[in-house]
């Protein structure tokens, strides 16, 4: 048996590796960085390996677009009892969007970075950047449910230090960054617990096999309380309303190159988290009976959206303005969750992407105004728009597609969701999505105002950011309003993963027969 | 609910404890040494229930009994405890070791930039300095900073 099982596994191109590469190249490059040490070499090797990952995202997502699924076995141990990972068309997409993220991120970061860190800790902060990539890109895709706790403590874990490392402009980065460590800590902490029961009722850690084997189990205490370990654990990642209280300062203080990659990835990959627990291990039947998402994650949603804007508008800091708007999308994504069907999926899996790459925009223009105008308060940057053609116009684009105007990635993504709104007979909840969009126009209003219509302040730098800041911005604004435009791509992509996860744990027999007939041995 | 029950699942109730008190000096102390230990305790409450679920009654260390040529002679009799919960909290403990040394780090920092360690003096200094912030950005822009 033992050598049909290794002909079996026995993986002949580089093409069957590939999930694996997927984690193994940002995560040999960290090493390799440190190890070298030369700060010259530190970003080009990090680009290249970003560059690398993007190429083996876009491959299998290509190759799962059709709703199949890839199960590359680690070590050629077969599940449930080796560790599996498993690409499908849900993570295949998160992981694109990560590692185009990080490719469109990294050339910005070399200017951005060289202004606020130190030059002694360039290669460390690379190393740092590139095991926050492999730990989010883990996190999203292993199929094993320790695994992702794993990587999930080595994306956060990196967090922290790339946070704290906005000390140099700001001391509160640190405190940030403690608060962030305390939070996020206990948040993993209750996410193992949540693994914990659950390998107490199933025996087993692989997802799909879990997933099986929870079928008629609702009513079973034990795999209740995990349940609401497993969400509340990683609502703290995510941010979901009461729980974000870490965001707003983490994003203010960290550099600006790291709010950007934050912004448009970290919370998403924990967004994925919770969507693969509630509908794939968890199956949609359990989840709604518990009325979990309907009582508790739509009202804190709608809260999110209200609450989080309304203080965004009275900030006086551009970047710490952006933070809370993410905490009031954040709350869109949950309200897509919360709907309960394949059309609020759909909405939540386009937004996830589309608020990503509008974030980016917005926080990559952050740190072209905190080089040229040395902070982003409102009457630092009054008349910025005027000496900053490009980068205004990047903020303008970004914050249009923030507010969901037609034409930008953001108005797909709320048309969805008002559509699922309407689907589900809820026809009050489209015009609350309309009330909460207006309260972004405030918020991007006063910007584009202080921007356009302000005399500059004298002491700013009145020249246009550097090509190399520019250019990402661009490339990401540029996506916001190709995204807008033509939404074959990421509709057909978001559907086929809503369907996908709607469907439960459909599509893991194969691997459950496989178990059956390796018991039977 | 009877005794039986109770000394039964001593270690849960102990876990149950442990994490609450870790949990519970996290979110009380205000010295910023005494909230990482309290975490410490929390993580190693979850050890706690890992190593609970492992134990199979009755059942010996998980390793196969050798003959004298050292081949492993499996005894269908014997019971053995579930070796994976312990593989799983050594990689849990890493990342407990981890945390903790991330967070001191953290804290040697902070005491170096704001000379306490004490999160009300720290609030204080950071209120402070939003003050001025709010002082020099915000009064013109009517809002706070």
């Amino acid at each position: 048996m033992a050598t049909a099982v290794e002909v079996h596994h026995t993986a002949l191109t580089l093409r069957d590796h590939l999930p694996i590469l997927q984690i193994l190249i940002p995560f040999c490059t960290a090493p390799l960085i440190v190890f070298l040490g030369y700060r010259s070499l530190a970003w080009p090797m990090a680009f290249i390996s970003s560059l690398l990952s993007l190429i083996i995202a876009t491959m299998l997502l290509i190759q799962v677009s059709d709703g199949s699924y890839i199960s590359y076995h680690l070590g050629g141990w077969a599940p449930p009892v080796g560790i599996e990972y498993r690409v499908d068309a849900a993570n295949a997409f998160v992981l694109f969007l990560i590692s185009a993220t990080a490719t469109v991120v990294l050339p910005f970061a070399l200017s951005s970075v060289a202004h606020e860190i130190p030059c002694k800790n360039h290669a460390l902060f690379y190393a740092c950047f590139m095991l926050c990539v492999t730990g989010l890109m883990g996190v999203v895709i292993t199929g094993d449910a320790f695994n992702v706790f794993v990587f999930l403590e080595i994306s956060s874990l990196s967090t922290y230090v790339l946070v704290s490392q906005g000390s140099y402009r700001d001391k509160r980065a640190l405190t940030a960054a403690y608060d962030y460590l305390i939070m996020g800590t206990i948040g993993a902490t209750f996410f193992v617990i949540g693994i914990g029961l659950l390998y107490m009722t199933t025996g087993t850690l692989n997802m799909a096999d879990m997933a099986d084997r929870l079928v008629g189990q609702g009513g079973n205490r034990t795999v209740q309380a995990a349940f609401a370990f497993i969400v509340v654990g990683m609502g703290l990642k995510v941010a979901i309303y009461p729980l974000h209280l870490w965001l707003p300062s983490a994003y203010t203080y960290a550099p600006s190159a790291v709010t950007t990659f934050l912004a448009a990835t970290a919370t998403k990959a924990a967004i994925y988290v919770v969507l693969r627990f509630m509908f794939t291990v968890f199956q949609p039947d359990f989840v709604f009976d518990t009325h979990i998402l309907v009582w508790i994650i739509g009202p804190l949603a709608l809260l999110a959206m209200f609450a989080a804007s309304l203080i965004a508008i009275f900030q006086t800091d551009f970047k710490r303005m952006l933070a809370y708007s993410s905490i009031a999308q954040i709350g869109y994504m949950m309200l897509g969750i919360a709907m309960f069907s394949v059309t609020g999926l759909t909405a939540t899996m386009v937004h996830l992407f589309n608020h990503g790459i509008t974030k980016a925009v917005l926080f990559m223009a952050v740190g072209a105004l905190v080089l040229r105008a040395g902070s982003t308060f409102y009457d630092r940057i009054e008349g910025m728009g005027r000496a900053m053609p490009l980068t205004g116009a990047a903020i303008v684009i970004g914050g249009l597609s923030l507010i969901g105007v037609p034409g930008t990635a953001g108005f797909i993504s709320k048309w969805m969701l008002v559509q699922a709104a309407f689907e589900g007979g809820y026809w009050w909840l489209a015009l609350i999505i309309v009330a909460s969009s207006l309260l972004a126009v405030l918020y991007v209003w006063r910007v584009v105002e202080v921007l356009y219509l302000h005399t500059p302040h004298p002491d700013a730098t009145h020249t246009e950011a550097p090509l190399l800041m520019i250019v990402p911005m661009w490339i990401a604004a540029l996506a916001c309003l190709y995204f807008g435009l033509d939404t074959r791509f990421i509709l057909d992509a978001a559907s086929t993963a809503a369907d996908g996860l709607m469907a439960g744990s459909a599509g893991m027999s194969e691997i459950s027969s496989a178990a059956a007939a390796a018991a039977d041995h | 609910m009877t005794l039986e029950f109770f000394l039964g699942h001593v270690n849960y109730w102990l876990f149950i404890v442990l994490m609450m008190t870790g949990f519970y000096i996290v979110v009380s102390r205000g010295n910023y040494v005494k909230k990482i230990v309290g975490l410490n305790i929390f993580q190693v409450a979850v050890f706690m229930l890992y190593i609970s679920i492992g134990k199979v009654t009755g059942g010996t260390a998980p390793i196969f009994p050798t003959n004298s040529q050292g081949k492993i002679k499996i005894d269908p009799e014997i019971v053995y405890s579930n070796p994976l919960p312990h593989v799983l909290i050594l990689t849990a403990i890493v990342v407990g070791i981890a945390t903790t040394s991330l967070g001191l780090a953290l804290i040697i920092r902070i005491r170096e930039e704001y000379d306490t360690i004490e999160e009300d003096d720290i609030l204080e200094i950071e209120a402070a300095m939003a003050q001025a912030e709010n002082d020099e950005h915000g009064s013109a822009m009517g809002g706070r900073a």
